[in-house]
């Protein structure tokens, strides 16, 4: 995922652009790597002035190397932008300069400017989907000197939850914490359990397929984890919506809903009736007034409507 | 002419309201003009026309000849810009205490021309407890000069202890005939078209009157209408109560959209955007952030309440669709209220039990009780259709 960022940065003003922040502050931490014994002046954006950069890149008497990393770089101020990108055109020999951008349209004209220029760009890609954390998780594993199977690295995110700091910290445990060459699932095991996130969705899923038990156990991790009844409430709803939606094989019903998701809907089909599916919605409506104070315990109504879900499954 | 004029098919009230008016001149010569009191709950189902009562009331009070309709003073009230008459209206889904608080204070004021100080409060139901429990001590005994006047649907929808501190008025149901005949008189419609609003709406003037002028309002019912013959699977239920929901936001839609730009605007030049001058030119000055949110709350309560109106109309739509179902099940000479819809009537009477066509009215009482305590529209709407198509299906307690 993270490429040799040092070879490209032989520029010397490189701006890194992306909004994982991780990644970003490992892409400034391999640029310091390669320029050893520098200078380092780590600023944010926010605060430099008109002349700091002259000021912090001008050769030092003792011939050090500086480095001048700029955080938040969207956040510098608009009169000291021209005197960045006039010196993105043409900076010195002995001086390195980091922007770190998260992307977006603010501070347009500094990007622009110093893409112009001609500086080094980074770009750090966005991690947003399940596969692409696994693909993460992999590649710490083998930065660390060790693999781990795409079983093992799903059990971890699984535990551990989405955010990448929170899994480079995890996996760089793991290697230190086992000797074996591959970090298998059992390793993993030993030191994550249990759930860091359970969505609405997955619990609807699991209730709509007639998994009672596991159904109730997510329901209860989500609960203790915070996420509100509401949320579970209207994912329960959707679930079976949508389920309703293809039970009825029309076309105007399935509008607006992507194939892969009308296939997926009629694997959970089966095992329901429309009276069933009927029961189900009624459940998860009442639950719903529970929720919203006709009932006492939100976390009873939930777990009731999950139950009755389950149950209506073979109603026909 | 007479303010009274308006009330359609209320002859006993308004004799009741013109014995009052006698008492209350009365009363300002000196004398102990009994039959007048200063709190008055005005109460009929909604569109009897209680406000209307109430507002010519009002007008017959302040007017110096018990309500002529044409003096100044009449005319006043009936543009609402009359200094001795505080009207409320509550736009959003309820009526706070802080308000309230605010509006005793203004109706405790004497009254400008020397008459009455009157407020009238319509759709008094929508008072949150606490603001009613604001309002006793003021209903219970305001100055010598200040009369309360209430409206609400019905008397239990108001607290006891404010019930017991009015005078209760009580309108009727106009009778179609008479709601019909209004509506040749006043709108000229054609004497056909207006019975049939007349009888569509049960006696609720205002929505026979939007019936009659209004061809969206009469598709609107007729797609509603049209509901009950189409459930025959889940699916289907599934979609009509999507179709059902989607069409209420879309009328909230249309009838904010504009009111809210125009209010923000207002609002943003009142905290000085694009005026200039020292400290000015700048977004909005100090406080105008908090402002801007709070009529952003309010206008999205306001919008949250026509949703749910529009959603109501359409359920006693069908209410009186399953009404009248019954009333063929069982052979009952009454005025049928969709009529125009025979066909759909004696097919379902046919195929189902008066205690099916019982069970789906209450699937649809239950939505609306629902709709009332926050369920999501759609869940709930969901939930009716779903009984509607199986009735008999046991509903959870």
């Amino acid at each position: 995922m993270l490429h040799d960022v040092a070879a490209e940065t032989h520029a010397n003003v490189t701006l890194i652009m992306g909004e994982e922040e991780f990644l970003a502050d490992r892409a400034v931490a391999e640029v310091r790597a390669a320029v050893p014994g520098a200078e380092v002046h780590d600023l944010v954006g926010g605060k430099v002035e008109p002349g700091d950069l002259a000021r912090l890149t001008s050769p030092s008497l003792f011939g050090d190397r500086s480095l001048v990393v700029i955080r938040a770089a969207q956040d510098i101020p608009k009169e000291v932008v021209p005197e960045v990108v006039a010196y993105a055109g043409r900076p010195p020999e002995d001086a390195l300069v980091v922007l770190v951008h998260p992307g977006g349209v603010k501070g347009k004209a500094l990007v622009d400017g110093v893409k112009k220029a001609g500086a080094a760009v980074v770009a750090i890609p966005k991690v947003t989907k399940a596969g692409e954390r696994i693909a993460f998780i992999r590649s710490e594993m083998r930065r660390a000197g060790r693999s781990i199977g795409e079983d093992a690295a799903r059990t971890l995110l699984d535990a551990v939850g989405n955010d990448l700091r929170e899994l480079a910290a995890a996996c760089s445990q793991l290697a230190l914490d086992s000797d074996a060459k591959t970090v298998d699932e059992a390793t993993v095991l030993r030191y994550h359990r249990g759930r860091a996130e359970v969505t609405g969705f997955a619990i609807s899923d699991l209730a709509v397929e007639g998994k009672l038990g596991e159904a109730l156990e997510q329901l209860r991790w989500a609960i203790g984890t915070g996420v509100a009844p509401v949320l579970i409430i209207s994912a329960l709803s959707r679930g079976l919506r949508s389920l309703a939606k293809v039970s009825g094989g029309q076309r105007e019903a399935q509008a607006g809903m992507p194939p892969w998701m009308v296939d997926k809907l009629r694997k959970q089909l089966r095992g329901w009736g429309p009276e069933g599916l009927s029961a189900a919605i009624q459940a998860v409506t009442e639950a719903d007034a529970q929720v919203k104070g006709a009932g006492a315990d939100p976390a009873y109504a939930l777990e009731r409507a999950v139950q009755t879900i389950v149950v209506s499954r073979h109603g026909r | 002419m007479s303010v009274f004029d308006d009330l359609i098919g209320q002859d006993r009230v308004v004799g009741l309201l013109r014995g009052a008016v006698e008492a209350a001149s009365d009363v300002l010569a000196g004398g102990p003009g009994s039959g007048m009191t200063h709190a008055w709950l005005f109460t009929g189902p909604p569109g009897t026309g209680n406000s209307t009562a109430a507002r010519a009331f009002a007008a017959a009070l302040l007017c110096e000849y018990g309500g002529c309709g044409h003096c100044d003073s009449c005319h006043q009230v009936h543009i609402g810009s009359h200094p001795d008459l505080e009207i409320v209206q509550p736009q959003g889904l309820s009526y706070g205490v802080k308000q309230t608080r605010d509006l005793i204070l203004r109706a405790a004021g004497t009254a400008t021309t020397g008459r009455w100080r009157v407020v009238l409060f319509e759709d008094a139901d929508r008072a949150t407890e606490q603001a009613a429990n604001a309002l006793l001590k003021a209903i219970e005994e305001p100055p010598p000069r200040t009369v309360w006047l209430l409206c609400a649907p019905s008397p239990d929808d108001m607290m006891i202890t404010i019930r017991s501190r009015c005078r209760v008025v009580t309108l009727r149901v106009p009778s179609a005939d008479a709601v019909a005949e209004t509506l040749v008189l006043r709108d000229g419609v054609a004497p056909e078209t207006a019975l049939f609003a007349a009888r569509a709406a049960q006696g609720h003037i205002e929505r026979a009157r939007r019936l009659a002028l209004d061809d969206d309002v009469r598709l609107r019912r007729e797609a509603v209408l049209s509901l009950p013959r189409s459930l025959a699977g889940v699916a289907d239920c599934i979609v009509a109560a999507e179709r059902l929901v989607k069409t209420a936001e879309a009328e909230a839609a249309s009838a904010t959209a504009t009111l809210d730009e125009a209010e923000a605007a207002s609002l943003r030049q009142v905290y000085g955007e694009g005026s200039s001058g020292k400290g000015l030119g700048r977004g909005l000055v100090r406080g105008g952030a908090g402002a801007m949110k709070e009529l952003e709350d309010r206008q999205k309560s306001r919008a949250t309440r026509i949703k749910r109106d529009s959603l109501d109309s359409a359920l006693l739509d069908l209410v009186a669709f399953y009404r009248d179902v019954l009333a063929v099940q069982f052979g009952a000479p009454v005025e049928l209220a969709t009529g125009d819809r025979r066909g759909d009537l004696e097919a379902l009477a046919a195929t189902s039990t008066p205690e099916e066509t019982l069970c789906r009215i209450d699937a649809i009482v239950l939505c609306r009780e629902r709709l009332g305590r926050n369920v999501n529209p759609q869940m709930a709407v969901e939930a009716m259709t779903l009984s509607l198509r199986s009735p008999r299906q046991a509903t959870l307690p």
